[in-house]
């Protein structure tokens, strides 16, 4: 390939990314904190899209567009999620994932 | 190595790094910036796979946008200053096996694949192809999942102002 | 010839009273539902008589023989092709019988009940509950099978306990209705298992197949024994304990004394006139079978109802209520006719005590319904129920006087009123089946005759002096009317040719009088009313001297034979203690142990599960990453084939 690079460290570095996002979204208690490691997660599948699309169908356009459109999906997704937290965090006066806990038996 | 490993060797050290920080760091602001380290190398990893536009995209929404927004969030809710409290010795173990284990199933699957390279030419994807392909509703045209996805960015805007809108009745 | 299918409307129009006035009786004023509810049994009454007219005198008698005539049928439950069970209207000459003393009765007590039950509470609610009586009495006799006769018995049932228990209020009204209704329903379940076990045989519900004396059902099931009677005994014996129940004879007779805690006029209709009476039809409406295959079980009826009319004429010498007295006469003559049936042989000549069964039941209701109002009246003028509270009151009471009297004569059998003609036939059959029944049921009519002027005496005469708390005043026009209406039937009622009309066979046999037996009778129940009339005519010491005298006698048939106190002995000590509390212990610790062991169980199991619904949004995520993982690892490493 013209990059030099074999497929397989991109999507090593990809699910690295993703496990560390999940790490992320295991242990933060910040629900901005958490946000920002559901960014990583939505991040690394990018990644992979598009060195799929580079490296098996280079004479299509879909991975590219599906990176697009995450990314597009990651801008709403994060606009809606800070105006969820900014609510909670009037709501609660904090924003700690584990003192929001009113969904329970 | 040639130049094009020795980008990709440090935008992959950059990013693993930058993204455990981020997920560890106990002051939330610089999370934040770290996040943003992470988003500017991915930038760097489109530009090397020769994709400009998406490059481009990532740095304007993501690390433009996105951690803006992000960190304005942070100063209306937290204190600068804060430092999170340590995380929970067993909640950190388990998390982390969580992780471990996940990374190691994926990179083994990756590994035992086989993944067939094409020799095909890459097609050129300039802008004008790009925006050709999204307004195109014939072979290779995107203009349905780009018109799905103008939907739901207006309705993300609507959304997140009728949520964050304060209520007449709420108190200050 | 007119079409005899309009007989339908006979039991629909009480029952579209009953919906009437039980639903928007209390939007009218209480007079209209009275009056309304007497105008619908006047309109049953003029077609039972039609339609006993045309079925007597135009369309039942097919040369010479009165045949059953299926009026109206509609097939109800279509079980399978054989079994199928139908609601009808069935024409015989009992049926109609009675059909004219039902509504003739009803159609009187609901005339005379608005001027008795005038300003009572509930007023629109007794004239429903009367009318629901009617209309199940009225099914129950036009019955084309048993099982729509058990049906309506069960709706009479259910009637009787609400008109008794009318005075809801009242502790001792609301003991009486739940007696009444728990030995009935007794006796009802031995009629259904009866029926259960007839119909198995006979294969029919139907009562013109069972009946049918040259039919092959009638002849089923009398070979097969069990425990030393044919099953057919045992079927007969046990629809005969429904019958007993309704009828109360002893020992199932507790009920009725009890239940003249209703209202008067209801004690007239159901406990005297009708409902009572549904026991007698029963037997009388199965005699076929009970004569050609359960001989033995007609010969048990004949001894109960023999029984039954010496015990409570015993009992009715001493009783001082003056309901209560009539309800053991009204025992007493209800075993006359169980007595006759039980010596009746079938057709012709053979079937007199059948005849006269039904003769007296006929003569029987009006002069006992007569009795009952008039008794009414009286209860109505005095406020009270207690004999030696009464006395004198001929005077008062004039029109109630006098037909009381002639209730009371006919009662006695003293000729030329009916009870006269009735009971001379029963004492005739019964003296040709067995000397010993024959002696006790002459005994019974002294006896009749005794405590029938006895009540008569003390109440009307006695005390001539006696001083009222305001002086009573003959009743409204309302009350007497239906007295001297009935009156007028208790004189004439015995003229009726029964013997031509309504017979075993259907087939007309010519009567006779025996002198040999019909003067003594006569002689006995005019010795009883001068033995009562030297008594109590003027107030002397003689009844409590013949009291000290006959000192346990009188103690026994005063606490009427304390069969009461054995009934409470058997429930409360034995019943209860032995069998109702072990089942109830089953009951509320395994079965309903069970019940709440499962029901624990879950609920436990649920408090300790509900610990993962942590609301820890980390937590469920955990589970998921981790689930995910594991299935990925299932479903790619270790199941790849």
């Amino acid at each position: 390939m013209n990059t030099g690079i074999p497929l397989e460290y991109f999507l090593i570095l990809a699910s690295v990314m993703f496990f560390v996002g999940i790490y992320g979204f295991l242990t933060r208690r910040n629900l901005i904190t958490i946000l920002m490691s559901v960014e990583l997660v939505l991040n690394s599948v990018n990644i992979n899209f598009l060195a799929f699309n580079k490296y098996l169908f280079p004479d299509q356009f879909q991975g590219q567009f599906f990176g697009l459109i995450i990314i597009a999906v990651a801008a709403a997704e994060a606009a809606v999620a800070i105006a969820i937290i900014i609510n909670i965090y009037r709501h609660f006066t904090t924003i700690n994932v584990e003192d929001v806990d009113q969904m329970k038996f | 190595m040639t130049g094009n490993q020795l980008m990709f060797a440090i935008f992959g050290m950059l990013i693993i790094i930058f993204s455990i920080l981020t997920v560890t760091s106990r002051r939330i602001l610089r999370s934040a910036v770290f996040l943003l380290f992470v988003l500017v190398s991915t930038a760097g990893l489109y530009f090397m796979l020769n994709y400009q536009f998406l490059a481009a995209v990532q740095l304007t929404v993501y690390a433009g946008g996105i951690v803006v927004l992000i960190i304005f969030s942070i100063l209306l809710t937290s204190h600068i200053s804060e430092k999170f409290e340590v995380v929970g010795m067993k909640k950190q173990i388990f998390s982390g096996l969580a992780a471990i284990a996940g990374i190691i199933l994926t990179i083994s699957t990756i590994l035992q694949t086989e993944f067939k390279a094409t020799e095909v030419a890459a097609k050129e994807v300039d802008m004008e192809a790009i925006g050709l392909s999204l307004l195109n509703y014939g072979e290779n045209g995107f203009v349905l999942p780009f018109e799905v996805i103008s939907i739901l960015l207006l309705a993300a805007m609507i959304a997140a102002i009728v949520i964050a809108k304060k209520g007449k009745t709420q108190k200050p | 010839m007119m079409d005899l299918s309009i007989s339908i409307w006979i039991p629909l129009i009480p029952l579209f009273m009953f919906l009437l006035i039980g639903l928007f009786g209390h939007r009218f004023k209480p007079l209209v539902s009275g009056v309304m509810g007497t105008i619908g049994l006047g309109v049953v009454a003029i077609l039972s008589y039609t339609i006993a007219y045309q079925y007597f005198f135009v369309q039942g008698k097919v040369d010479g023989v009165y045949h059953k005539i299926i009026a109206f049928n509609t097939v109800w439950l279509n079980l399978t092709d054989k079994l199928h069970i139908d609601l009808g209207v069935l024409l015989d000459p009992i049926a109609a019988m009675m059909l004219v003393v039902v509504s003739t009765v009803s159609f009187m007590v609901h005339l005379y009940s608005i001027g008795y039950m005038h300003g009572e509470k509930g007023f629109h609610r007794f004239f429903a509950f009367l009318s629901l009586f009617s209309f199940s009495m009225l099914g129950l006799v036009l019955a084309t099978n048993i099982f729509q006769m058990y049906i309506f018995w069960e709706l009479v049932g259910v009637s009787s306990f609400l008109l008794i228990g009318f005075y809801y209020t009242k502790p001792s009204a609301v003991a009486a209705s739940k007696k009444a209704f728990i030995v009935t329903r007794f006796a009802d379940l031995g009629f259904l298992i009866g029926i259960l076990i007839l119909s198995f045989i006979t294969g029919t519900f139907d009562f013109i197949t069972l009946t049918d004396t040259s039919g092959e059902a009638i002849r089923q099931g009398a070979t097969i024994g069990f425990l030393g009677m044919s099953v057919m005994t045992w079927a007969m014996l046990l629809i005969f304990m429904g019958g007993a129940g309704k009828s109360a004879m002893f020992p199932l007779h507790i009920w009725l004394p009890d239940a003249m805690e209703g209202p008067t006029p209801v004690s007239a209709l159901i406990h005297a006139a009708t409902m009572v009476v549904a026991g007698v039809y029963l037997v009388a409406r199965m005699f076929p079978v009970f004569h050609t295959s359960a001989p033995h079980a007609l010969e048990i009826i004949a001894w109960i109802g023999g029984f039954t009319s010496l015990f409570a004429a015993v009992i009715a010498c001493t009783q001082l209520d003056i309901k209560r007295v009539l309800a053991f006469s009204t025992l007493s003559q209800i075993g006359y006719m169980m007595l006759a049936l039980g010596v009746s042989g079938y057709g012709g000549e053979e079937g007199l005590g059948f005849m006269a069964s039904n003769f007296h039941l006929f003569t029987h209701a009006m002069f006992k319904a007569l009795l009952f109002l008039g008794a009414g009246a009286v209860i109505h003028a005095v406020h009270s129920n207690v004999m030696n509270e009464m006395g004198g009151l001929r005077k008062y009471l004039p029109i109630t006087h006098i037909t009381f009297l002639i209730a009371c004569l006919t009662i006695a059998g003293v000729p030329p009123f009916s009870g006269f003609w009735s009971k001379d036939e029963i004492l005739v059959a019964a003296f040709h089946f067995n000397k010993i029944l024959f002696a006790v049921e002459y005994a019974v009519a002294g006896l009749t005759a005794f405590y029938m002027f006895r009540l008569y005496f003390t109440v009307f005469w006695g005390k001539d002096d006696r001083h009222y708390h305001h002086t009573p005043h003959e009743s409204p026009l309302t009350m007497t009317i239906p007295l001297m209406l009935l009156a007028v039937a208790s004189i004439f009622a015995g003229f009726i040719p029964f013997t031509e009309l309504v017979t075993s066979d259907g087939a007309a046999f010519e009567p006779h009088i025996d002198y040999m037996i019909a003067v003594p009778s006569v002689l006995i129940g005019i010795v009883g009313i001068i033995v009562a009339m030297v008594m109590y005519r003027k107030e002397n010491g003689m009844p409590e001297k013949m009291a000290n005298n006959l000192k346990y006698l009188y103690k026994w048939s005063f606490n009427k034979f304390y069969i009461d106190e054995v009934y409470m002995f058997i429930t409360k000590k034995i019943i209860f203690n032995y069998i109702s509390r072990p089942v109830a212990w089953f009951d509320r610790h395994i079965i309903d142990g069970t019940m709440n062991g499962i029901a624990g169980v879950t609920n436990l199991v649920s408090f300790e599960i509900r610990g993962f619904q942590s609301g820890q949004l980390q937590k469920y995520a955990f589970v998921f990453v981790t689930s995910a993982l594991a299935l990925v690892l299932a479903f790619i490493y270790l199941w790849t084939n």
